[in-house]
C-alpha cells in the first residue's frame, strides 16, 4: 500500500498513535512526515524516548497530547518545538503525560494483556506521580494504567505483503506497542516473499493479524539508523536542532524536507544516501527449523 | 599523573570511568557515559558489562563513534539484543550495579530535575523528561550524574523531582519510600566532584578540578555547600584515559564542542 493511502485510511484525526518504539533506531520518519502533509490534528503520540520526530509533529500542529518518557533530540538535546508548545502554546497548547521508559513499556504491556494497570517499583519518589493521573502509588507500588494506541507505526528491515514482519537489533517497546495497538502500519526497507519471512518466525515481533498495512518505503527511517541498511545521520539531527530554534527556521526546514516534498523517494533524492548506507555487512548464521 | 591539556568534558569522562568497578553491570546512559564505559572497559574494568535501555547488553565497547546507544556499531557484536522490558527486568531485580544519568538541575540531596523548570502546568522551561533516568535513580544499586556546574543548575531545591536522590534528606528517606536502589554516589561537574555520605543525605565537595578553586565552586553552587575534611584536586585524566577517550570520540563530538 502507498504511504499516503495507509495514513489516510488508518490514522484519522484524534487517533492515539504509538511510534518511535525502538528508541533511536527504526523511527518511522516518512510516516510521520505524511501525517504532517495530510494535516492530521489532535493526535495523541505515545512513545519512549522520541528522537526528533515527536518534535516535528508537535511543531506542525498535529498533536494534542504526548504520552512519553522523553521528547527531544538525542544527540543534540532539547526539542525546540516541544518547548515552544509547552512554554508558549506555539503553535498549539500541548498536554503532557510524563512517563519513564519503564513505565511506558508497562502501560503498553497492560493494554496488550487487557488489564487496567500493572504494578511496578519504579517511579516511587518521583514527582512524575504528581503530574500524570494515569499513575497511582499504593502499598509501596506504582500502578501504571494501560495505554491502548489506536495505531502503532513501525519501520522495519523487511516484511511481506501479508504483514509478516522481520525486525532485528534492539527492539525497545516495539513488541508491546504492536500487541497493545488496535492495528499496526508497517513501513519497510525491503518487501520480500513470504518464504523469506516464514523461514524465521522467531524474527517476527507481532503477528500478521495486527498489521493493517505494509508500506514499501526504503529510507523511511532516515535520519535514524536501520541495522544492516543505514547509519544514523548525525549531521541531519544537528541541522534540524539548529534550524528549529526559531519558528521561522523550523517552518523553512519543514518546507524543505516535508511540505515541499511529495513523497519519500523525492526526499531520499535530497539525501547523500551513499555515505549513510551500511557497507560492512555482518550476516548471522541461519538457524535450523528442521521438523522431521 | 599530570598530562597534556584536556577539556572539562574529557576530565568528566575520565572521572566517571573510575566509578565503574571491574565486574559491574553498568546501565549506560546517553552522551558522556557511553565514553566513560568505553574508557573503563579498556582500563581497570575489563570484566564490566554495559546495559542499554534501547535493549542491549555489551562487553566490548563499540569500535566506532556513537551518536546514540542505538547506533549500528553498538548493536553489532552485542551480548544480547532484546526488548527494553527485559533490560528493565534486570534493573528491577537489583542486578544493575551502577547507572549514569544526565541532569539539568540537581539539589543538595541529589534529586534530579529533567522535566520542568517552574510550574509543570506553565513551565518556564520544558526539559525533555525522564527517559530512563527515573528508573535508574530508583532501581540501580548506585548512580552517578554528570552536568555543567552552574548556579542555576545546582539549586537548593529542584522545582520538580524527576529522578529521586535522597528526597528531603531525612534519614532512610529512600527505604521509607520503598526505593529499591542505594541512590546517588557522586555528582561530576565541569568544576568538581561532589559525593554523598555512605548512608545518603547531603552532597559534599570531595575534589576540585585543576584550575578551579573551592571558592569558585561554592559561588557557583546554589546552596551552602559542605566540604570534605580533605578536599583534594581531582586527578587529571591519564595519558591512557585520554587516548581512549579520543579513540572513541575522534571528532570531539562529545568532549570538544562548547
Amino acid at each position: 500500500m502507498a504511504m499516503a493511502e495507509a495514513i489516510r485510511r488508518f490514522v484519522p484525526d484524534h487517533s492515539t498513535v504509538a511510534l518511535g518504539l525502538a528508541l533511536e533506531p527504526l523511527i518511522p520518519f516518512a510516516a510521520g512526515h505524511e501525517l504532517i502533509r495530510q494535516g492530521r490534528r489532535d493526535l495523541e503520540l505515545v512513545g519512549p524516548i522520541s528522537d526528533a520526530l515527536f518534535d516535528q509533529l508537535i511543531g506542525a500542529g498535529c498533536v494534542r497530547r504526548v504520552t512519553a518518557a522523553w521528547v527531544g533530540n538525542v544527540s543534540e538535546g532539547l526539542g525546540h518545538c516541544y518547548r515552544r508548545a509547552c512554554e508558549e502554546r506555539i503553535p498549539l497548547p500541548l498536554e503532557v503525560r510524563d512517563h519513564s521508559n519503564f513505565s511506558i513499556s508497562l502501560a503498553l504491556w497492560a493494554a496488550a494483556w487487557n488489564v487496567p494497570s500493572l504494578p511496578t517499583r519504579t517511579l516511587l519518589g518521583s514527582d512524575i506521580l504528581r503530574t500524570n493521573p494515569a499513575l497511582a502509588a499504593a502499598d509501596g507500588l506504582v500502578h501504571v494504567a494501560a495505554v491502548r494506541p489506536d495505531v502503532a507505526i513501525v519501520h522495519v528491515q523487511r516484511a511481506d505483503e501479508l504483514g509478516r514482519v522481520h525486525a532485528w537489533g534492539p527492539m525497545g517497546i516495539t513488541e508491546e506497542a504492536g500487541l497493545a495497538a488496535d492495528r499496526v502500519i508497517v513501513t519497510c526497507e525491503e518487501l520480500v516473499d513470504p518464504s523469506v519471512t516464514l523461514s524465521d518466525p522467531n524474527r517476527i515481533p507481532f503477528p500478521e493479524t495486527k498489521v493493517a498495512a505494509v508500506v514499501y518505503e526504503p529510507g523511511g527511517a532516515h535520519p535514524s539508523p536501520v541495522q544492516g541498511f543505514f547509519k544514523r545521520d548525525h549531521a541531519f539531527y544537528r541541522d534540524y536542532a539548529e534550524r528549529s530554534r526559531s519558528v521561522d527556521g523550523y517552518l523553512a526546514w519543514l518546507e524543505q524536507w516535508v511540505m515541499g516534498v511529495p513523497d519519500r523517494a523525492t526526499y531520499m533524492g535530497q539525501v547523500d544516501t551513499e555515505s549513510l548506507r551500511v557497507s560492512r555487512h555482518r550476516m548471522s548464521e541461519p538457524v535450523d527449523y528442521g521438523d522431521e | 599523573m599530570a598530562t597534556s591539556s584536556h577539556t572539562p568534558q574529557e576530565l568528566m569522562v575520565a572521572v566517571a570511568s573510575r566509578e565503574i568497578r571491574d565486574g559491574d553491570l553498568v546501565f549506560v546512559g546517553m552522551r558522556l557515559p557511553i565514553l566513560a564505559y568505553a574508557v573503563a572497559r579498556n582500563a581497570h574494568a575489563p570484566n564490566a558489562r554495559g546495559l542499554f535501555e534501547v535493549g542491549l547488553m555489551r562487553d566490548q565497547p563499540a569500535e566506532a563513534f556513537l551518536g546514540t546507544m542505538g547506533d549500528p556499531p553498538n548493536v553489532a557484536g552485542a551480548l544480547w539484543a532484546t526488548r527494553m522490558s527485559n533490560v528493565m527486568a534486570l534493573m528491577a531485580q537489583g542486578s544493575v550495579d551502577l547507572g549514569f544519568i544526565g541532569g539539568a538541575e540537581v539539589d543538595r540531596f541529589g534529586n534530579l530535575n529533567t522535566s520542568y523548570v517552574g510550574e509543570p502546568a506553565h513551565p518556564t522551561v520544558k526539559l525533555p523528561g525522564s527517559g530512563g533516568g527515573a528508573d535508574i535513580a530508583i532501581l540501580s544499586r548506585r548512580w552517578v550524574t554528570l552536568m555543567s556546574h552552574e548556579r542555576r543548575r545546582l539549586v537548593e531545591k529542584v522545582s520538580f523531582v524527576t529522578s529521586p536522590g535522597f528526597g528531603d534528606g531525612s534519614p532512610h528517606w529512600r527505604k521509607r519510600n520503598g526505593l529499591l536502589g542505594g541512590g546517588p554516589v557522586a555528582i561530576i561537574t565541569t568544576l568538581c566532584v561532589l559525593r554523598f555520605p555512605e548512608l545518603g543525605g547531603e552532597a559534599y565537595l570531595a575534589s576540585v578540578h585543576s584550575g578551579h578553586t573551592v571558592d569558585e565552586v561554592r559561588s557557583e553552587t546554589g546552596w551552602d555547600l559542605k566540604l570534605a575534611d580533605d578536599v583534594s584536586e581531582t586527578p587529571a585524566p591519564t595519558e591512557s584515559e585520554l587516548s581512549a577517550i579520543r579513540r572513541f570520540d575522534p571528532e570531539g563530538f562529545w568532549t570538544r564542542s562548547a
